[in-house]
């Protein structure tokens, strides 16, 4: 018979006593990925309520949205400083969480975050949990290739290897469109674009934005290509919980940055290094708004 | 729920995980036996790069042995356990790179297990062997082995389990398993993420579950009594 020793029963008691406090946390909102970085600037975590503004973005992706050390750089972060500012918010006040694909619609909906700018496509199943402002950017999807590769366009690709993300729409679009291409999938694009610049794969696909951030890399300079040749639609949306009252509010804000130039400047900014240039049949998109609610 | 479960094919999904498990728990086992048998041995070097193997494959993260498989072995290393001609070539090479990730990570946890079982087998037993004759590998076979599988059940069926479980860490290279379905209805169906995650949860626990069973059944139907 095995005996039980208070000690035993004092050691389950801290064990569930830690497990649940772990619960009580992520239910502030401090928990989650990204927390290490978090940790560094300094900022106030927590509810995305009070005088601050808390905003969701890809920590990970050069051109876009990319955290180094306390420095949040790229066209998404940009567009958001952008429209914070126009909001009322200086960019002191706002505080950045990594917003990661999966994670989007419940950052939003358990409002841990007030707004999204993630690359984030404005789709009729994310519209069913979320509201969408924008699109304030209309990106499409694209190949990268080596410089030297022989592959100027989706036909050319039978046969061949491509690479993208698991869970990512990009890949089940080539694939319904070339059936021969036999598909790598990884957790992230930097495995891709690894396999991809030691010559293991053939291409990568994603939008092109994503695709010039990473040719853009000071690592990969002279080595990678953006095709050019868009082949599906991705409107970027600000993502916003159904409750929020400030979307229309920044479709305005939005419209206005078009009108005068600002998103130009962004763009050139954050992407120019890659030779990208944004597709100008479908920017300015035709229409900013029709997505709330 | 029957709608997504056809959608994303988490039946095939599943018998993935199922080989997946089935392979990588065969080599693991094979491999962690050799290493075993390496540490118990009486020669100095082997015992020491047995120690080492366990040691380093034992503390390296599964992520990371998994990404090593595809990144390294793979993309710099040219080994390509698969063939280019084949239509399925990225599917097969993936599921290889994984199988071999998994069975060289969980090999380490099988030799501890064995081992363990090794020290349940009272040392006069080993001695008393030494003493009629038998040689390294006749106490092996004959005294040692048989009953150290037979103790180490429980401990081995553990690292089975944990091995079903872990084989979701197979996504990280795009092997269509289970976790490879939930990344995808987490994509496509944003809109059920919680009866998402119940799918895959019953999947794994009618899976695991019966091992379990079984192992606890085996283990006392198979323990040496003494």
């Amino acid at each position: 018979m095995k005996q039980h020793s208070p000690y035993r029963i004092a050691a389950v008691l801290a064990a569930s006593a830690l497990v649940l406090s772990a619960c009580g946390s992520d239910d502030e909102g401090d928990g989650g990925d990204g927390d290490a970085g978090d940790a560094g600037n300094g900022a106030t975590e927590g509810e995305a309520s009070g005088d601050g503004l808390t905003i969701g973005i890809k920590f990970d992706q050069p051109g876009l949205g990319l955290q180094e050390g306390d420095e949040y750089s790229g066209m998404d972060v940009d567009v958001a400083v952008a429209v914070a500012e126009e909001l009322g918010f200086a960019e002191e006040d706002i505080t950045w969480r990594e917003a990661p694909t999966p994670q989007r619609e419940n950052l939003l909906t358990t409002n841990q975050v007030d707004m999204i700018f993630a690359t984030y496509s404005i789709t009729d199943a994310r519209k069913e949990e979320v509201q969408f402002a924008g699109p304030y950017f209309v990106a499409g999807q694209d190949l990268l290739v080596t410089e030297d590769s022989d592959v100027s366009g989706l036909d050319d690709l039978d046969g061949r290897l491509l690479c993208s993300v698991t869970g990512s729409t990009s890949a089940n679009n080539v694939q319904e469109e070339v059936p021969g291409v036999q598909l790598q999938e990884y957790g992230t694009y930097s495995e891709c674009v690894e396999q991809l610049a030691n010559g293991t794969i053939d291409a990568l696909t994603t939008d092109d934005t994503i695709l010039a951030g990473y040719a853009a890399q000071d690592q990969y300079a002279g080595q990678l290509r953006v095709l050019g040749e868009p082949f599906s639609e991705e409107n970027y949306g600000v993502g916003l919980n159904k409750d929020s009252d400030q979307c229309e509010e920044i479709n305005e804000i939005l419209q206005g940055f078009w009108d005068d130039g600002t998103m130009e400047t962004i763009i050139e900014e954050n992407l120019g290094a890659a030779n990208y240039t944004a597709n100008p049949d479908l920017n300015p998109p035709a229409e900013i708004g029709g997505h709330c609610g | 729920m029957l709608e997504l479960i056809n959608d994303f094919n988490v039946l095939t999904a599943f018998w993935m995980t199922i080989r997946l498990a089935l392979w990588s728990s065969l080599f693991a086992l094979i491999i962690g036996t050799i290493v075993a048998i390496m540490r118990l041995s009486p020669v100095g070097v082997l015992q020491w790069a047995g120690a080492a193997y366990v040691t380093l494959l034992r503390n390296t993260p599964l992520t990371l042995i998994i990404l090593f498989c595809s990144l390294g072995l793979w993309g710099q290393l040219g080994v390509e356990p698969a063939s280019r001609t084949s239509d399925t070539f990225i599917v097969d090479l993936n599921f290889r790179l994984a199988v071999i990730g998994l069975a060289f990570y969980h090999a380490a946890f099988v030799t501890e297990a064995i081992r363990s079982g090794v020290n349940t087998i009272p040392v006069g037993q080993a001695e008393a062997a030494r003493s009629v004759g038998l040689t390294f590998a006749q106490n092996l076979r004959y005294i040692i082995l048989p009953q150290a599988f037979r103790g180490a059940i429980t401990p081995l069926g553990n690292v089975l389990i944990a091995l079903i479980k872990n084989t979701t860490v197979a996504v990280a290279i795009g092997v269509a398993e289970a976790a490879y379905a939930l990344r995808n209805m987490i994509e496509f169906r944003p809109d059920v993420i919680l009866l998402n995650f119940l799918i895959i949860a019953i999947g794994f626990v009618i899976l695991t579950l019966p091992t379990g069973l079984a192992v606890s059944y085996l283990s006392q139907k198979l323990v040496v009594r003494r």
